[in-house]
Parts: structure tokens; C-alpha cells; sequence
């Protein structure tokens, strides 16, 4: 078998044992719920009956891992359970489906990380790339001052900075972004344009940095300066010599941020009231909704897994070193 | 008149007994050389630290104190003006100062005690143990940590308590591998070999032998980190979910006063309002990092030149 076949295949397993022990902390949360939150969902008045029911339907019966493989099966099925709201006293359930709740808004949350992706990894690759060739110039030493000044800003912070002069001061854009499943894209993009911007601006400033310290590092390497002691032009340095060794590192700048996006996006949402997943779980922890937060829980894990998994991949794949075996 | 003779004895020079700079000495003599932005940082920093520690004779009304004026204009007996039910925006800010940095340091300290101690005992005894440590902060550190915030918060309720051991608790994994990774090239040192033969304990190889040689790496991740702990906890006070009120805190101040940034075309100071707050945690992080910068400057001696 080729080596590289062997490598990924024992990195895809070390990333489902990761997602086992997720899945696994993410489930037993419940556990640590105080013995009487039946009683706080369903309201004082909760009759035996209905507590009986509710505790039934959780299969607090059951012994924990029963509940936990349970839990794990349906939700391999794409059934993450019953919401605790719209629950009642008396028994009456109108509670929602989590995945009606969840999947129309990831659907908006992707949209809206999917966006603010296409913008920044490009922009942030490039900015990276010449600062490194040129560092210690001029433009080197601003957009390393700029983008540690952006780092250190809270994201809602920059989002009410965007507000304030391009939503309320000269008001170009929306400052809400409330888009629904019949907004027209040109309209959808549009909305999202403040949003996006300020997740941009956040992951260009840690990628494009990120990226740069890669860049350097890779260029004082020695066989670097062979080639150009051989006297070969800056361009073919660069292409012929130094991209092949950069795109691990370039590929595991991205994926760190993407997943970085991930958790950017929660607050960004809140701040635009943006129908996404992450507004979603910031409701459902005020509510104590724990089926919701479960689910969000493990899907912001399951995404920040995967990408660093792929991170990883890429590595392994573009690795030189790795592609002639001895 | 006889001039006395300057005499020049290499040997008197060499027999002299080399005093040693105390840390005072040094910090002069860099602090002379700083960079703006260090000094910028440093004096951001104290004053921040001023503010809170004298914010009960600073401040001019009582954090929680409600005046009959909801929203009043800047100005005049309160001024940054009032917030949604008539409380002093001015006041809770300097109280802001004391409850956010306050609760950020106490987090950051808890984290640096569990995940510092938890990464020595990790290097010095290795095998199994560092193994399921290792292991274990491997998952922990698979879920991001807001997320993982959000979801503890949820079983636990937020009180001030559950918010410094949570975070703590997440943000010690960072902590656990830096001091283990670091940790790990002393420890085979031939004079932790040395405490270990003499008979010496866990806790005096961790403190006497280890710790003096990690620490000025540690000393710029307690930075990093406490800059972190900080957004994060304004994060979750902005969402809500964080420090609770009638306590004054930055994070919860941008969300109460948010809407009126909506103003700004009829009343630019109103618009300010929640700016103030969310301004005052963008400089405080914007200083630590230049600090922080600064110091690994120096300890590392590393210049981005290569």
C-alpha cells in the first residue's frame, strides 16, 4: 500500500475516535442537568402523569449508555429529538422538531460563512504572501500594525463600527440583515454585506499573519537560498521551489480559520440579528433548550473536526517529502 | 603638582567581584529602549488598572444607582448621559473596569494554576499519565470554546462563579500544552536529574527546578490569555449570557445601549453611547498585545530577521 494511503487512513480514524469523545461530552451534558429541570420546562403544575411522560420520552429510565448509543443513532439518521419549548403543564406538546429548527438556518449560517470565505481566503492569501517577500518594507510593517489592531478589537466591536458609518451615519447598507427562504439572492447578498464584512475583516487579519510567519519560515530554510545562490529568477524561487513545501502550511492557515469562522459567526449573528444556527444556540442556552444547544453543539464540532481533518489531508497529500517514498 | 597615574590592571578588573543587575536595573535599562508602542501599552494598562482599583472614590453616582432620566443626553450631572432605565453611564463604565479586568484576571489565574500544574506533573512524569492528559485536552480542545462555553453555561446557569470556572476550565487546555512543551526539554536537564537523586519532591522539582527556566514564555502566554479570557467573556456578557446584571460590565453595557446607534444622524453622542464601552475592550487588548510583544521581543531575542 502507498505510505500516504496508510498516513490518511490513520488520521481519518483518530478523527472519528475525536468525534466519538465529542459526541460522547456533548451527550452527557444532560447528565449534569439538576435532578428537578423537568419541573422547570414543563412548569410547577406539571402533573405526576406528565413529568412520568416527559422523563420517559428523555429515557431517563434507561441506563446512560443505552441512552447515549440511543441518542447517537438517531441522530446518525438526521433525528436530533424534540425541542424542550412549547412544552406545557398539562401534558400538551408543542414542541418542534430540532432538525425543522436547525436546517433551514444552517442552511443561512453556511451562506453567510460562505460569503465572507470567498472574499477574505484570497485577499488574506495575497496580503500574506507579499508581506513576506517584501518584509520589513514599509507595507509590510502597516498591514502588520493594522491587522494586530484588528485582531485585538472584539468582533462586535467592529460591527457596530461598520454600523455606525455605513448603516447610520451614510446609510449604504442595511444594518439587519433578516433574510428569509424568499429572499432573492442579489437581495440576500446584499444584506449580508455588513456581516460579511466584519468577518472578513477578522479572518484576513489572523490569516493573512498566519500566513506570513509560514512564508518566512519556509524562505530561510537553506535549501531556499541554494536556489538562489544558483541564480534563478525570484519567480521560479517561488513557484518551483517554495510553493510545493507551502501548501501544507497554506492549507492548514485556511482551515484553522474557516473554523475559526465558525465560532466568529455566533456573535456576528447576534449583532445583525441574522436568521443563522448561531443566533439559534444563543436562544436556546438563554432558554435552557438543552435538545437545541446539543445540536448545535455538535454540529459547530463536527465542522471545526472536518476542516482540520481536511487541514491535516492536505498537508499529507502536497507534502514532497511524503510523495516519493523511499 | 603630580599627576596621578591611571593606572590600568587587567587583573584588578577580572579579580572584581561581576555584581549582578537586580530585575529593577533591567527593567530600566529596557524600558529605555522600548518602542512607542510598548510604552503606549504600558501606560494603558495602568491607567486601566488605576481606574479599577479607585473606581468607588472615581466614579461620581453608585454602579446601580437609577436616576427618574432614561436615555439623557450627554452632559451636564451625568456625562455619558443615562442608560435604558436612568442608570449613569459614566459611573458603570469605572465600575465596568473594576468587575471586567477583575473577573478576566481571576479567570486567567485559575486557568494558569490547573493547566500550569497539570502540564509540570505531565512532563516530569510522563508515560501513562501525560498520555491521558495529553489525550484528554486533544478532545477538549476539538470542541471551539465559545461553543463549548455556550453549552456549560446552559447546565450550569451563569452566575460570576460558573463563568470564571468555566472559562478557566477551557481555557487551561492551552495553557497545559504550552507548559508541557516547554516544560518537557528541561525536565531531561542533568540538574532535575540531580533534585531527583537528592530526594527532592514533585512540587519542589516543579517549583525550584522547572519553573524559574519556562517562565518568560509563560509569562507572555498569561498575557495572549488574558487578552483572550477577556473577548471572551465580553462576548458572552454581549450576548447575554455572561456577567449579569445590575453588575456593571462592558460587554452587557454595548448590548443594552446598542439600538442607539440607530441615532446617529440626529444625535452623533447618543450613537457614541455603546461605542465607549466596546472601545474601552478594544484598547485594553490592543495594549496587552503590544505589550506582550514587546516582552517576547526581548526574552527571545527573536527579531523576525532571518
Amino acid at each position: 500500500m502507498h505510505p500516504i494511503l496508510g498516513t490518511i487512513i490513520q488520521r481519518l480514524l483518530l478523527g472519528l475516535v475525536t468525534l466519538f469523545f465529542v459526541s460522547l461530552i456533548i451527550f452527557s451534558s444532560v447528565e449534569f442537568l439538576p435532578g428537578d429541570f423537568t419541573q422547570a420546562i414543563l412548569g410547577q403544575a406539571a402533573t405526576e402523569d406528565t413529568v412520568a411522560a416527559f422523563r420517559a420520552e428523555l429515557g431517563l429510565d434507561k441506563p446512560a449508555y443505552i441512552r447515549y448509543f440511543d441518542w447517537i443513532g438517531a441522530v446518525a439518521q438526521g433525528d436530533l429529538g424534540y425541542s424542550f419549548s412549547g412544552r406545557s403543564a398539562s401534558g400538551i406538546d408543542r414542541s418542534r422538531a430540532v432538525v425543522d429548527l436547525v436546517a433551514p438556518r444552517l442552511g443561512n449560517t453556511l451562506f453567510l460563512a460562505g460569503m465572507a470565505a470567498i472574499v477574505s481566503v484570497p485577499l488574506a492569501l495575497v496580503l500574506g504572501i507579499t508581506a513576506a517577500l517584501y518584509r520589513n518594507s514599509f507595507y509590510d510593517r502597516s498591514v502588520n500594525a493594522v491587522t494586530l489592531t484588528t485582531i485585538s478589537f472584539p468582533e462586535f466591536f467592529l460591527a457596530y463600527l461598520l454600523i455606525l458609518f455605513l448603516a447610520s451615519l451614510w446609510p449604504v447598507f442595511p444594518s439587519l440583515a433578516n433574510v428569509n427562504s424568499e429572499t432573492e439572492l442579489i437581495d440576500r447578498i446584499y444584506k449580508c454585506v455588513l456581516p460579511a464584512l466584519t468577518l472578513t475583516l477578522v479572518i484576513v487579519a489572523h490569516m493573512m499573519r498566519m500566513t506570513r510567519a509560514a512564508i518566512i519560515n519556509l524562505l530561510a530554510s537553506p535549501y531556499i537560498e541554494m536556489s538562489q545562490l544558483k541564480g534563478l529568477s525570484k519567480a521560479k524561487v517561488i513557484m518551483r521551489h517554495a510553493l510545493p513545501n507551502a501548501w501544507a502550511p497554506i492549507a492548514t492557515v485556511i482551515a484553522f480559520n474557516l473554523a475559526y469562522l465558525v465560532v466568529g459567526v455566533v456573535v456576528v449573528e447576534v449583532v445583525f440579528v441574522y436568521p443563522g444556527i448561531g443566533q439559534l444556540m444563543v436562544d436556546a442556552v438563554t432558554t435552557r433548550d438543552i435538545p437545541v444547544v446539543q445540536a448545535c453543539a455538535l454540529i459547530f464540532a463536527t465542522t471545526y473536526i472536518l476542516l482540520n481533518l481536511t487541514a491535516d489531508i492536505i498537508g499529507i497529500v502536497t507534502n514532497p517529502r511524503l510523495l516519493h517514498p523511499r | 603638582m603630580t599627576d596621578t597615574p591611571q593606572a590600568y590592571s587587567a587583573a584588578a578588573e577580572v579579580g572584581q567581584i561581576r555584581e549582578r543587575r537586580t530585575w529593577v536595573q533591567i527593567a530600566k535599562i529596557e524600558l529605555k529602549k522600548a518602542p512607542y508602542s510598548a510604552w503606549f501599552g504600558l501606560i494603558v494598562i495602568a491607567i486601566y488598572l488605576f481606574v479599577a482599583i479607585f473606581a468607588p472614590l472615581l466614579a461620581p453616582h453608585g454602579e446601580a444607582e437609577i436616576f427618574p432620566a432614561s436615555f439623557a443626553p450627554w452632559g451636564g450631572d451625568f456625562v455619558f448621559g443615562t442608560d435604558q432605565i436612568g442608570r449613569d453611564i459614566f459611573s458603570r463604565l469605572i465600575y465596568g473596569a473594576r468587575n471586567t479586568i477583575g473577573i478576566a484576571l481571576a479567570t486567567t489565574l485559575l486557568s494558569f494554576a490547573i493547566g500550569g500544574s497539570l502540564g509540570l506533573i505531565a512532563a516530569i512524569s510522563g508515560g501513562w499519565l501525560d498520555q491521558l492528559l495529553s489525550r484528554f485536552v486533544d478532545v477538549l480542545m476539538a470542541i471551539p470554546g465559545l461553543i463549548f462555553a455556550l453549552m456549560l453555561l446552559t447546565i450550569f446557569g451563569s452566575s460570576i462563579l460558573s463563568l470564571i470556572i468555566i472559562i478557566a476550565v477551557l481555557d487551561s487546555t492551552r495553557v497545559f500544552r504550552l507548559t508541557r512543551s516547554v516544560s518537557v526539554s528541561v525536565v531531561v536537564m542533568d540538574y532535575v536529574e540531580a533534585a531527583k537523586l537528592r530526594g527532592e519532591k514533585l512540587g519542589w522539582i516543579m517549583r525550584r527546578e522547572i519553573l524559574p527556566n519556562i517562565m518568560p514564555p509563560l509569562i507572555a502566554e498569561f498575557g495572549l490569555r488574558f487578552s483572550f479570557v477577556f473577548l471572551t467573556i465580553a462576548a458572552l456578557s454581549f450576548l447575554g449570557l455572561g456577567i449579569q446584571p445590575p453588575t456593571a460590565d462592558w460587554g452587557s453595557m454595548v448590548r443594552d445601549n446598542a439600538s442607539m446607534i440607530q441615532f446617529a444622524k440626529y444625535d452623533l453622542t447618543a450613537a457614541l453611547t455603546p461605542m465607549i464601552p466596546a472601545g474601552a475592550i478594544a484598547l485594553l487588548t490592543v495594549a496587552v498585545n503590544f505589550v506582550v510583544d514587546w516582552f517576547l521581543h526581548i526574552t527571545s531575542g527573536l527579531n523576525d530577521e532571518h
